[in-house]
C-alpha cells in the first residue's frame, strides 16, 4: 500500500518537474530533498531586498548580522504553524482557527503561570490540551458531519473569539524568568527558538516523507475516494492531521507569549497567522486543492515573509501602507502559483 | 347520509393535506423568525409597537443588503469576504471627502461606488484568471482595502458625516400611514431587493449564477461564460457593501472598526438564508429573512443578557451547525 502510494509520489513529482535533459544536477538536487524552486525566488528577494536597503536605507540587512538572524526569529512564529498548516493543506483541507488558537494559548497560558515558574510545566499542558481538543472538534465536524473545512474552521474560531474576547479583555498573567528561555536565550549566537523551529521543521519533513500517517496524508489529499477505497481510513488521517495543526498553533502561542511576557488575546488575529499560513504554505508550493507539497517549500515561503517584512521595517514604510502591500503580496504569492492551473477557482 | 359525511371528511383531510403540503414548502426561516420575534415581543414591549418593528427594520436593513450581495457570490460558489472592509473605507473615506460640506455627499458617494466597482472587478479577474481561491482572494483584499483606507486617513477617524450623507440611516419618512414613521433604510431595502429578485430569480443571469455554482465544468460547456459571471457576481457584492456600507455609517457614526466581522454575518445570514455554501442555490427573499432572524437572535440574546461577545460564538455555532444540517440531511435523501 505504502509503496504503491511511494509510487505514485514519484511519478506525479517526476511530472511536476519534467526534467529538460536528465543529467540537470541542480533539478535532481532540488527532487531529492523535496525542495521546491522557490528558494531561488528567496533568494532573488534577500538580494534585491538587501540592494533596496543599501540605496534607500542604512544597508544593514546585509551587513549586521544581528538583523540577520532577526529574520528569522520573526518568522519563527508564523513557521511553526506554517508547517501544521501545510499537513492541512496537504490533506486538502484548511485550518482558519489557528489565529485564535494562538491567542487562547497566549491568554490561557499566561493566566495559569502568573509569573511562578512552578506552574509552567501545568499551564504547557493544559494549553497543549486544549490545542488538540480544538484539532479534534474541527477533524471530527470536517469529517463526520460532512462540513466543508473552510467553514468548520471559520466558525469554530468565531466560537474561540467569543470565548476569548467575553473572558479576557486585556493583558492577562505573565510568564517567569524561566519561560522566557524559550523566547529569548541564545546558544552561542543563535537563539534558541530558531532550533526549536528547524526542529519542527525536520519533523514535519520527517512526518510527511518517512512515515506511514505522511505518505496516506498524501493519498487522502490527492484523491479522498480512491485511499478509502484501497483502505485506508480517511476520517481518522485528517483528524490526526487538524490535530497536529492545531499543536503547532499552540506552539506558536507559546513562543510569542514567552516573548511578549504576558498573554495577549489579540496576538494571534493581529500577526494575521490563518491568511500568511496558508500564503506561506502556497508559496512554498503546497496545493490548495491537496496531495502535493511538503515542509521544505513552506519554510522558504516564511523566510519569503520574513525577509519582506525586515525590508519594510528597513525602509520605514508607513504600517497602514504595509498592511496594503501584504495584502497584495498575498495575492501576488498566491496567483504566482495558482494562475496555470487548468481548474476554475471559486 | 353516511357515505355524504365520508366524503366530507375526505375533503376535509384533502385540502388539510393540500395546506401543509404548502406550509412545508414555506422555508423553515419564516417560522424560525417568526418564532423569535413574537418571543422578543413578549420579552420586550417595545417589539409590540409599529416604531419598535421599523425601528428593528431599520437596523436589519444593512444587512439584509448586504446579505444580497453575499449571496451572489455564494451562489456562484465563491466567498467574498472583503465586503466588511469596504464598510469601514465607505464611512472613513466619506467622512474625508465630505470635510463637513453637506454639498458633496453625492459626490462621496460617487466615488465610493467608483472605487467598489474597481475592489469587485479586481476580486472577480484575481479569481476567474489568476485561479485564486476566492477566499484568500478577498481576505487579501480585505487587508489591502482596510490598510488602504486607514493609510488614506491616516489612522484615525477625521471629519464628520454631514447629516443629509446620514439620513440614508437614520432619516423617516414623517406620518406615514398605518405605520407612522417610515424609515428611508428600509425603503432603499425594498427598492434593492426587488431589483435583486429580477436580476436573480427573472434573469439569466441569476440562472447562470446558480449553474455554474453547481458545477463550473457542465455550465462552462452549454456555454455559460463562467468569468464574465463570477466578475458581475463579485462587483454587485461590492457595490451592495457601498450602499450598505452608507446606511450602516449612517447611525453608526464615523469608526474605524465600524465594518469588522461584518462579513462573517452577512455569511451567517446567508446561510441561515438557505443559501448553499460553495454554490448553487439562493433565495433573495430568504435571504433577507435570514438576515432579519440574525438580528432577532441577537437581540433575543440582548434581552437575556448574555455578554456581547458571545454574539461570535453564537454565529460560529449557527454556521457550522446550519451547514452540517443541510449536509447531512442532503447525504440522507441520497
Amino acid at each position: 500500500m505504502i509503496k504503491v502510494l511511494r509510487a505514485l509520489q514519484q511519478q506525479e513529482r517526476n511530472k511536476m518537474t519534467t526534467t529538460t535533459f536528465s543529467g540537470n544536477l541542480f533539478k535532481r538536487f532540488f527532487n531529492k530533498f523535496r525542495i521546491s524552486p522557490v528558494y531561488i525566488f528567496l533568494i532573488v528577494i534577500f538580494i534585491s531586498g538587501g540592494i533596496l536597503d543599501q540605496i534607500f536605507a542604512d544597508g544593514q540587512i546585509l551587513t549586521n548580522e544581528a538583523i540577520f538572524i532577526n529574520i528569522i526569529v520573526r518568522s519563527v512564529a508564523l513557521g511553526i504553524v506554517a508547517v501544521g498548516q501545510t499537513l492541512v493543506l496537504i490533506g486538502a483541507s484548511i485550518d482558519l482557527s489557528v489565529v485564535y488558537v494562538i491567542s487562547l494559548t497566549s491568554s490561557v497560558s499566561s493566566y495559569i503561570m502568573q509569573g511562578d515558574p512552578a506552574n509552567v510545566p501545568l499551564a504547557i499542558l493544559v494549553v497543549f490540551g486544549i490545542g488538540a481538543l480544538i484539532g479534534l472538534v474541527n477533524g471530527l465536524i470536517i469529517t463526520k458531519l460532512h462540513v466543508n473545512s473552510f467553514i468548520t474552521t471559520l466558525g469554530t474560531s468565531l466560537i474561540i473569539k467569543g470565548i476569548i474576547n467575553s473572558t479576557f479583555s486585556n493583558y492577562v498573567g505573565g510568564v517567569p524568568k524561566s519561560f522566557e528561555y524559550f523566547g529569548y536565550a541564545m546558544v552561542g549566537s543563535i537563539p534558541v527558538s530558531i532550533f526549536v523551529f528547524v526542529i519542527i521543521v525536520v519533523a514535519g519533513w520527517f512526518l510527511l516523507t518517512r512515515t506511514k500517517f505522511g505518505a496516506h496524508l498524501y493519498g487522502v489529499g490527492g484523491n479522498a475516494e480512491v485511499a478509502r477505497l484501497s483502505g485506508l481510513r480517511t476520517d481518522r488521517i485528517l483528524i490526526g492531521a487538524h490535530i497536529l495543526c492545531s499543536m503547532t498553533a499552540v506552539l506558536t502561542g507559546l513562543f510569542l507569549v514567552s516573548r511578549m511576557q504576558s498573554g495577549s488575546p489579540w496576538v494571534g488575529p493581529d500577526g494575521l497567522y490563518d491568511l500568511e499560513s496558508i500564503a506561506t504554505t502556497v508559496v512554498g508550493g503546497t496545493a490548495i486543492a491537496g496531495g502535493k507539497g511538503g515542509v521544505w517549500g513552506t519554510l522558504a515561503g516564511v523566510l519569503i515573509f520574513g525577509v519582506l517584512d525586515t525590508v519594510f521595517n528597513q525602509l520605514g514604510v508607513n504600517p497602514y501602507l504595509k498592511t496594503v502591500l501584504r495584502g497584495a503580496i498575498i495575492i501576488l504569492a498566491v496567483a504566482s502559483y495558482t494562475y496555470r492551473s487548468k481548474k476554475e477557482a471559486a | 347520509m353516511t357515505i355524504s359525511t365520508n366524503t366530507g371528511q375526505v375533503g376535509i383531510s384533502k385540502a388539510l393535506h393540500i395546506v401543509w403540503g404548502g406550509i412545508k414548502k414555506i422555508p423553515a426561516v419564516y417560522f424560525v423568525f417568526f418564532a423569535i420575534f413574537i418571543t422578543l415581543g413578549f420579552l420586550s414591549p417595545s417589539y409590540q409597537s409599529m416604531p419598535g418593528i421599523m425601528n428593528f427594520l431599520r437596523r436589519t436593513s444593512p444587512l439584509a443588503i448586504l446579505a444580497i450581495g453575499e449571496m451572489m457570490v455564494l451562489a456562484s460558489g465563491g466567498f467574498d469576504l472583503s465586503i466588511g472592509s469596504i464598510v469601514t473605507m465607505v464611512v472613513l473615506g466619506s467622512s474625508l471627502l465630505l470635510n463637513n460640506d453637506p454639498s458633496m455627499a453625492s459626490t462621496a458617494i460617487g466615488v465610493m461606488l467608483g472605487l467598489s466597482l474597481i475592489i469587485g472587478l479586481v476580486n472577480g479577474l484575481v479569481v476567474s484568471y489568476f485561479k485564486i481561491p476566492s477566499f484568500i482572494a478577498t481576505l487579501g483584499m480585505m487587508l489591502l482595502v482596510k490598510g488602504g483606507a486607514l493609510y488614506w486617513v491616516g489612522g484615525a477617524p477625521r471629519g464628520y458625516l454631514t447629516d443629509n450623507w446620514r439620513s440614508f440611516g437614520r432619516g423617516y419618512f414623517e406620518n406615514v400611514p398605518l405605520v407612522g414613521r417610515f424609515p428611508y433604510a428600509l425603503l432603499i431595502l425594498i427598492v434593492i431587493a426587488i431589483l435583486a429578485y429580477f436580476i436573480f430569480h427573472r434573469s439569466n443571469f441569476g440562472k447562470q449564477v446558480l449553474a455554474i455554482g453547481d458545477n463550473v465544468r457542465a455550465s462552462q460547456l452549454s456555454g455559460v461564460r463562467v468569468r464574465v459571471i463570477r466578475v458581475m457576481a463579485f462587483v454587485i457584492s461590492s457595490l451592495l457593501a457601498v450602499i450598505g456600507g452608507i446606511m450602516i455609517g449612517g447611525f453608526g457614526g464615523v469608526n474605524v472598526t465600524i465594518g469588522e466581522g461584518l462579513e462573517m454575518q452577512t455569511i451567517a445570514a446567508c446561510v441561515i438564508g438557505g443559501v448553499l455554501m460553495l454554490g448553487g442555490k439562493g433565495s433573495v427573499p430568504n435571504v433577507i429573512f435570514g438576515a432579519f432572524t440574525m438580528e432577532a437572535v441577537f437581540n433575543l440574546l440582548n434581552l437575556l443578557g448574555l455578554p456581547k461577545p458571545y454574539k461570535d460564538a453564537v454565529q460560529g455555532l449557527i454556521i457550522i451547525s446550519a451547514v452540517a444540517y443541510v449536509s447531512l440531511s442532503s447525504r440522507k435523501k441520497r
